[in-house]
């Protein structure tokens, strides 16, 4: 991993819809070196995939999300890890990660609706074994996901010339 | 009645070409790449800052110099990035933006009668500047062969024994163009062995794409004979907040204070505050906003040579400088047909003086969508001609 490989994540991140064409002219990096280098983060697994950023509160499909918190008692050999493991292989679990603090695990989940998430945090993941607490934090709204802002911002006046 | 206009207002020129800009507002789907200025919003950080400190109540003058924490601040930014040394208490004038700066250096300098030798093609309000004054503005024109870097022997033939100083940008608007060192050691000797003095707008200093920035001041002897004037407005994306800053050796410091002192007073406080903040944590956001103008300069003006437009490699500021000689329209003509027919503004490379014409500046601080689609609109109108 070197620089021109941490510029050509960063590009792609923003926008992995430009072609290997535009990313090599902008970079400045011969096509075939920089398919090169793609191909060798895509078999590294450093670039997982190629998705879009959607404000689904727009599509008004009534989706709803929820942080869970969870307490769990690590495992002796495993800590964490198994737990984790069974707990992201549900579609309903968006994200999970452990954490320092009061908790253990924090997931976001989502569900076609309030019940929906409330039935798979009762009946599916409060009684895992090792599970010893739960918080579900329904989401009201949600202002900024990976870096992008979802609120309208006002267009500025800017001057069509100026020298 | 008598003539209200004084005939220094007279001789100065209007600004552009007035029409063809106005008729630009009122298009729709206009992509300009007319624009001087970033398209970022200042970072977050910034205005936060300066927003807190208007609710604290921070709403007065300052010493006319600016707040001594931002001298200070500066004071050490100028040494850290540029190896430049300048005093926060005697050499630092904070002033409303580089326009102010440039005019404060120009009259501390410049008395009726005297000439001034300006690198062009050039930024617009040089030339104006030194009329004021009551100087004489004399272009010295850099070629495209020489990469518009300017180019002693035309400074030389320029020179006559009322000449008191030489203004250039580097990088430069409207060109792109950036000089070395060694460019710069020759500038030195010829300021020196003549006595002149050199004002060196690096308003866009933070924005060189290959290597480091080479400030004037640091080039031979020629600290104690040179105007540094650089500002926020372009690095940091804060061109609304008017904050420049002028240094100089004392003695045309303090001229300069004493200028800035009845005229301005000082800079506007919230602008110092948030100039304040921007030295103090947004210098990755600026790297980042200088990383994307060199992804955009890249597609951009291999865009350009693509579709026929010939263009050098512009190694700083945020101006591509193509020339259109291949399409056998003059510069004006291209504009005008290209905003009419296409809806893309760019700027007509004569507006900047000498060395000018025949090319356009396009602006390349623009979203990459928007360029690209600048791009295929360009194209489109020169395979049609
Ligand atoms: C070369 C040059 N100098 C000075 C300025 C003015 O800068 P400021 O906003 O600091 O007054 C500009 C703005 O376009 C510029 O291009």
């Amino acid at each position: 991993m070197d620089d021109k490989d941490l510029e050509i994540l960063r590009i792609l991140e923003e926008n992995s819809r430009l072609t290997a064409d535009e990313i090599a002219t902008m970079t400045k990096i011969s096509l075939k070196e920089l398919e090169n280098r793609i191909h060798a983060l895509e078999n590294a697994r450093v670039i997982r995939k190629y998705t879009t950023v959607i404000n689904w509160e727009k599509v008004g499909n009534g989706e709803v999300s929820a942080i869970i918190e969870l307490k769990v008692s690590p495992e002796r050999d495993f800590g964490y890890d198994r737990i984790a493991e069974r707990l992201s292989r549900f579609n309903e679990v968006k994200s999970l990660r452990l954490l320092t603090g009061t908790y253990d695990l924090q997931l976001l989940v989502t569900g076609k609706n309030m019940q929906d998430v409330s039935r798979f945090v009762s009946e599916h993941i409060a009684p895992m074994d090792r599970i010893r607490e739960t918080a579900t934090h329904i989401i009201m709204k949600s202002y900024k996901e990976n870096g992008n802002t979802l609120f309208e911002q006002q267009e500025t006046e800017r001057l069509p010339f100026s020298f | 009645m008598k003539d209200p206009i004084s005939k220094r207002a007279y001789v100065i020129p209007p600004s552009g070409i007035r029409k063809f800009f106005d008729l630009a507002v009122t298009m729709e789907g206009v992509i300009s790449l007319g624009v001087g200025e970033p398209d970022f919003t200042t970072p977050w950080k910034i205005c936060e800052s300066s927003i807190y400190s208007i609710e604290q109540g921070t709403t007065s003058y300052t010493s006319n110099k600016g707040l001594h924490s931002l001298r200070e601040a500066l004071s050490r930014y100028l040494l850290q990035h540029y190896n430049l040394r300048y005093n926060c208490d005697t050499e630092i004038i904070i002033t409303t933006g580089v326009s102010e700066a440039l005019d404060l250096s120009i009259r501390a300098i410049v008395d009726p009668g005297d000439e001034v030798l300006i690198a062009q093609p050039s930024y617009v309000s040089y030339g104006p500047c030194v009329t004021l004054a009551g100087g004489t503005p004399v272009s010295v024109e850099c070629t495209e062969a020489d990469n518009f870097k300017i180019n002693v022997e035309r400074l030389e033939q320029k020179l006559t024994k009322k000449t008191k100083a030489v203004i250039i940008n580097y990088p430069n608007n409207p060109t792109g163009a950036v000089l070395r060192g060694k460019d710069l050691e020759q500038i030195a000797d010829f300021v020196i062995d003549n006595d002149l003095f050199l004002i060196s707008d690096e308003v866009y200093a933070e924005l060189t794409y290959e290597g480091q920035h080479t400030a004037a001041a640091i080039v031979g002897n020629l600290w104690e004979r040179t105007v540094t004037l650089n500002g926020f407005s372009k690095a940091f994306a804060m061109t609304g907040w008017r904050i420049g800053y002028l240094c100089a050796p004392q003695k045309i410091c303090e001229a300069a204070l004493k200028i800035h002192q009845y005229t301005m007073l000082c800079a506007p406080v919230m602008g110092q505050v948030a100039a304040l903040e921007a030295l103090r944590s947004a210098e990755d956001e600026k790297n980042a906003m200088v990383n994307e103008y060199r992804l955009r300069r890249n597609m951009f003006v291999a865009g350009l040579n693509r579709i026929g437009l010939q263009c050098h490699v512009p190694e700083g500021a945020f101006y591509a400088f193509p020339s259109v000689k291949s399409t056998g329209l003059s510069d004006t003509d291209f504009a005008e047909r290209l905003l009419k027919e296409y809806q893309v503004a760019v700027v007509p490379g004569s507006v900047f003086g000498v060395g000018g014409e025949n090319h356009l500046r396009c602006a390349y601080a623009v979203s990459r969508k928007d360029l690209s689609e600048a791009l295929s609109r360009m194209g489109t109108f020169i395979s049609q001609l």
